[in-house]
């Protein structure tokens, strides 16, 4: 039996924001005056994905992957893919290139001094690019694919 | 020096980036209601097909030809958007003076850095943003203007042009050029300037500027310093009023309120109206643009600019604004303190040859006949009784815009739904 008199306290857990107040973490600060809040130290704004994965806004488009040659490189038909068109198309990079004005998505590679583009599933052969009339339009630098719940 | 950097046939260049198919065809783009011609390839340009010209009067062979579609604002706002935000890597000084044109400031730039900088400059929005421009390189906007056209015009100039005040070429340059090809010089002032032995831009320069002022203007007279290579003419006083309207102002102070800068662009709006009533136009569409001061070090720097289209040509102030506000709600952003807001009316067409849609009821008629005696009404209150007597409030936001837009593009950069689709398979 417990003595009226001793007063116990219980750890139920840390004091968390609540999720609405997470979302300006930075206004909650300035109203605060006088004392620094502990809390202070980890007000370092909202992790930005879009910053993560977009470099240079003024040259990064996003386009929709159609088909299953490139799935070897985690590209589903229908994902979403982050293109920069600032980036050098060097070999190893996955391009999206005009080939006799059609737009493809394929990785390019050098082989024996010439460049091909390849794709990651081997039902597809190689494709040289000697002699054909090609511009390369960017280079994909991520892939957003949704799994079962993230579909929208 | 200064730069004006302008993308060559721009909207069919912004088609071009997201079907490359579209490469090397005849491409025309249509205004709103697919009424007529307002932007050509110059494979278009070479079937004959003018400028402006009416959709249902062009020969089927030319139809068949060529690919006409529908205007996408929201592609070209978006791309002319992207273009700003390539050249302020280069300058923080950078003017958008139209949808597709923009003077860049180089002050306190080496002069043999200079031409350089501007072919890096012409590369780096071709790369990243797949819109080949021209740029013209001079002492003074009038200048700069004359040297864009060559750097477009001229392939062995590949597309960066440069004229000096002086020297033989910038001589031999104007005068090969007529006065009224001048900007700002209208056809009214060329005959007269030519009755008086002044017929080619050489022949203005060396003409007396007080004998210019006291004849003319004291517009005339800047243009003169222009053209011997001293800056005399400000952005917000140069216009192309047949093409494209400008109206900005830079605040009297900075200000962060999302009010005042829709006051101000209320006012624009009202101003850009009357200007457009007054000569018989008609837009097409709105842009709206912000910035911050580039020039204060360690400010918080912001610049964007919108594009919306309206329903159909129009001249009412309520629609302009309507869609001005929705302009400004799109590129606003708290924690900026802003300097300078503006507001542009894109692709005019004299209303005389407005393209009746198909689409119109006798209801669009009367609509249309109420509106400008409505708009004929204020501009006379305004006049007779003072500037601002009768003023629009600010439109609510939900206003619904319907577009008959049958060929057009899907938004490429602006809508989740409508991105580019690129096959990985063949």
């Amino acid at each position: 039996m417990m003595s009226p008199l001793t007063t116990t306290a219980r750890v139920i857990g840390r004091a968390v924001p609540l999720p609405g107040e997470a979302a300006q973490p930075l206004m909650g600060c300035r109203v605060r005056a006088g004392f620094p809040s502990p809390a202070d130290d980890h007000l370092e704004g909202e992790i930005n994905l879009h910053e993560h994965v977009v470099k240079r806004p003024a040259a990064t488009y996003f386009v929709r992957a159609e088909g299953d040659s490139m799935l070897g490189d985690g590209i589903h038909d229908g994902d979403l893919l982050v293109v920069d068109r600032s980036l050098e198309p060097l070999p190893g990079r996955v391009v999206v290139i005009a080939l006799e004005g059609e737009p493809t998505i394929k990785r390019l590679a050098r082989r024996g001094g010439e460049v091909w583009l390849v794709a990651s599933n081997p039902r597809f052969a190689p494709i040289p690019l000697a002699g054909r009339e090609c511009h390369v339009w960017g280079v994909v630098t991520h892939v957003l694919h949704a799994l079962p719940g993230g579909e929208r | 020096m200064i730069a004006l950097v302008d993308g060559n046939s721009f909207y069919v260049s912004c088609e071009r980036v997201f079907d490359p198919r579209l490469e090397g065809r005849a491409v025309g783009v249509l205004s709103n209601n697919d009424g007529c011609v307002v932007a050509r390839s110059h494979e278009l340009k070479a079937l004959g097909v003018a400028m402006g010209a009416p959709l249902h009067l062009l020969p089927p062979a030319v139809r068949r030809q060529a690919v006409l579609l529908s205007s996408n604002y929201a592609l070209y706002g978006d791309m002319s958007r992207r273009v700003n935000q390539v050249l302020a890597e280069f300058s923080p000084d950078v003017e958008p003076y139209s949808i597709d044109e923009s003077f860049v400031g180089f002050a306190g730039v080496a002069d043999g850095e200079l031409e350089p900088r501007c072919r890096e400059l012409r590369d780096t929005v071709g790369r990243w943003t797949g819109i080949p421009v021209g740029v013209g390189l001079a002492p003074t906007r009038t200048l700069a203007k004359l040297a864009n056209r060559l750097a477009k015009g001229e392939p062995a100039f590949e597309g960066v042009c440069r004229l000096d005040a002086e020297g033989e070429a910038t001589r031999r340059v104007l005068e090969a050029c007529p006065v009224d090809d001048l900007w700002g010089v209208a056809r009214r002032s060329a005959e007269r300037l030519a009755l008086m032995g002044i017929e080619t831009a050489w022949q203005l320069r060396q003409a007396d500027p007080c004998w210019v002022r006291s004849r003319f203007s004291v517009v005339m007279e800047r243009m003169v310093w222009e053209l011997r290579g001293r800056p005399a003419i400000a952005l917000d006083d140069m216009s192309e009023p047949r093409r494209r309207l400008l109206v900005s102002r830079s605040f009297g102070r900075l200000t962060g309120e999302y009010a005042e800068l829709a006051a101000a662009m209320r006012q624009h709006c009202a101003r850009a109206g009357e200007k457009l009533r007054r000569q018989d136009s008609l837009a097409q569409a709105v842009q709206v643009f912000v910035r911050t001061n580039p020039f204060l070090a360690g400010e918080p720097q912001y610049r964007n600019a919108a594009v919306v289209a309206l329903p159909s040509p129009s001249a009412d102030s309520r629609e302009l604004l309507a869609a001005a506000s929705r302009a400004l709600a799109a590129i606003y952003l708290e924690g900026y303190r802003y300097q300078k807001c503006g507001v542009m009316l894109l692709d005019l067409v004299d209303a005389e040859r407005r393209q009746a849609s198909l689409l119109e009821t006798p209801e669009d008629d009367a609509r249309r006949a109420r509106s400008q005696r409505l708009m004929a009404t204020l501009d006379r209150l305004n006049r007779e009784m003072g500037r601002d007597t009768v003023r629009f409030g600010l439109p609510r936001r939900d206003n619904a815009w319907r577009l008959r837009c049958e060929r057009r593009t899907p938004r490429y950069t602006t809508r989740w739904d409508e991105l580019m689709r690129v096959k990985t398979g063949r």
